[in-house]
């Protein structure tokens, strides 16, 4: 099989494949870069990273369900200077790229962690308004067009020329509505799907397994709920470029959401199964859009033929 | 590197209704990763499942062809019982070994404190310290008392307590620790496993005493490296320490055993 350009761009940055490994799964890639070299991946979404340290939710903190898992960590991260300091130079060393992602309080912190990791020079900014694991900010600002936009207006105001890619909760009524709000608010990109709020509760004691009561659903479960919305998105706005992600465990997965519209993709949960999995989802990737005779991977985004 | 791999089942042997015991051919994964007693392992169980489950490492040792590894768990849910009804012979996805391991010297002598499934990991400790040590068996009745002629054969002295009394003293370990250390305080340190209000127990105990403690704990697990960040231990000073990769085992004055 002749070989695949696996190349892929997002807003502007050039991947060299189209898997990244979503924030939340993969700490600040030490733990994994024990078993590859980072070099390996197309980019690294880093651990949520908040203004301050944050200690996160109590535990326990997972709960597996269906093909899936939820997860009610709440941010815990050590703030994004201690990032910036003890983490970035780390990633640095690898020939991937590094997209940090934000979560604030308030608009302003969302500017001020912007303008830190601006020029401390990381590769994309991911904010997310969209964590279903704490109280203040996080959800709301991703579940009302007029604050999404907001946030979004006051990061690109402080992130200088890092591109901002905007994380987008699956926890809303229709979300080519936050979309629409957040391109319009000149997001360079956007991310979906987020974790989908979920429960799970002991039968024996009648108690919920997570401490918080609820938490984040991801895995194989949430993947055509990825799927669809990505498609939603990419439909809603067209030539925004999506970093597409939920439940992507294997080449076939990330060619659906590329099909649907995502220009990348990221690997999270399947992580925890299988520490090899981005790299099983790049070859896999690899291996479809050559016996599909693409010269390259980039040209599977946006090609679904709905009915 | 850290090592992930295909570990073929060399036994397998019931300990009682709920707990097993196999041995697995683990490659290099002792020689590559032992930290000493009280690590674990995180097995893939089946397919349809997302997570691994983190067993214990009961007893490990460099060997050729390949190195051993001893684990015991019980079978409480899904997972663990598609374990259990593995084959000999068969094979099993092995990540390990992982965590840090109790903080102990080969020419130390310990107390160490298992209660039920808390038992087996306490048996590196055993083999570690060659004979010198004291162990304090504890669980819901006699058949929970798992491994107990080999801790009778690496131990020096061996206490039993049941909850229900069908097996050495009628109570909970922490009264057996309390009548050991008023005859002998002449121990290293006191190293327990097993549910938390009997770490939380054995640790105030050996707090009394001034003895110093190390506990290893039980959390949900995710990754099992450090990365996801899901199995937080509540410790004294506040912050959120994580079992997987600060532990399993802990000081007993970091914890915060009132969270």
């Amino acid at each position: 099989m002749p070989d695949v350009d696996l190349r892929v761009n997002l807003a502007g940055v050039t991947l060299k494949n189209p898997v990244v490994v979503a924030s939340g799964t993969f700490g600040f890639g030490r733990e994994y870069g024990q078993f590859y070299d980072l070099g390996e991946l197309g980019g690294i979404c880093a651990k949520g990273l908040t203004l301050h340290r944050r200690e996160g939710n109590p535990a326990p903190r997972i709960a597996e369900t269906p093909m899936g898992i939820l997860n009610s960590v709440g941010l815990q991260n050590p703030g994004v200077d201690a990032f910036i300091a003890e983490e970035l130079p780390f990633l640095r060393q690898f020939d991937t790229k590094v997209i940090a992602n934000i979560s604030g309080n308030t608009p302003e912190e969302y500017g001020v962690m912007c303008e830190k990791l601006d020029g401390a020079g990381v590769d994309l900014i991911e904010v997310n308004i969209s964590c279903p694991n704490v109280k203040a900010g996080g959800l709301a600002y991703g579940t009302r067009p007029e604050l999404a936009a907001e946030v979004t207006q006051v990061a690109k105001a402080h992130a200088g020329k890092t591109p901002v890619m905007v994380k987008l909760s699956p926890n809303v009524t229709d979300v080519t509505e936050i979309a629409k709000a957040v391109a319009d608010a000149g997001a360079d990109a956007l991310s979906l799907i987020n974790t989908i709020r979920g429960m799970r509760i002991d039968v024996n004691t009648g108690r919920p397994i997570l401490k918080m009561n609820t938490g984040g659903l991801s895995g194989p479960a949430v993947l055509p709920v990825a799927v669809r919305m990505v498609w939603e998105v990419a439909c809603a706005v067209p030539g925004l470029p999506i970093l597409g992600m939920g439940g992507v465990s294997k080449g076939e997965d990330a060619a659906q959401l590329m099909l649907a519209g995502a220009s990348a993709v990221a690997v999270g949960t399947a992580l925890f199964a299988d520490p090899f999995a981005p790299l099983t989802v790049r070859d896999g990737l690899a291996a479809l859009a050559a016996r599909q005779g693409l010269a390259r991977v980039a040209e599977l985004t946006g090609g679904v033929k709905p009915w | 590197m850290k090592v992930e791999r295909k570990c073929k089942i060399v036994s397998k042997e019931r300990l009682n209704h709920d707990a097993v015991y196999m041995v697995l051919e683990a490659g290099d994964m002792v020689r590559t990763s032992c930290k000493g007693p009280g690590q674990f392992v995180h097995i893939k169980c089946g397919d349809s499942l997302l997570l691994r489950r983190p067993i214990s490492v009961c007893s490990c040792q460099e060997d050729e062809p390949e190195d051993l590894v001893a684990i015991a768990f019980e079978v409480r849910g899904e997972g663990t019982q598609w374990l259990a009804d593995r084959a000999v012979g068969g094979t099993l996805d092995v990540m390990g070994l992982l965590g840090n391991g109790f903080s102990i010297k080969p020419e130390g002598r310990y107390l160490l404190v298992g209660g039920g499934i808390g038992i087996p990991p306490m048996r590196g400790c055993a083999q570690y310290t060659e004979g010198r040590s004291t162990a304090i068996l504890g669980g819901r009745s006699a058949d929970k008392i798992i491994l107990r002629d080999l801790f009778e054969r690496e131990c020096a002295k061996v206490l039993i307590a049941t909850d229900d009394g069908s097996l050495g003293h009628h109570g909970f370990v922490d009264a057996l620790v309390r009548q050991e250390l008023e005859q002998d305080r002449a121990y290293d340190a006191v190293l327990a496993c097993g549910p938390k209000p009997m770490l939380r127990n054995v640790a105030k105990v050996a707090a009394e005493f001034s003895v110093p403690c190390q506990v290893s704990m039980e959390e949900r697990m995710g990754c099992g490296v450090g990365a996801c960040l899901v199995c937080a231990c509540d410790m004294k000073d506040g912050s959120r320490k994580h079992v997987c990769k600060d532990g399993p085992v802990f000081d007993s004055r970091e914890v915060d055993w009132d969270a």
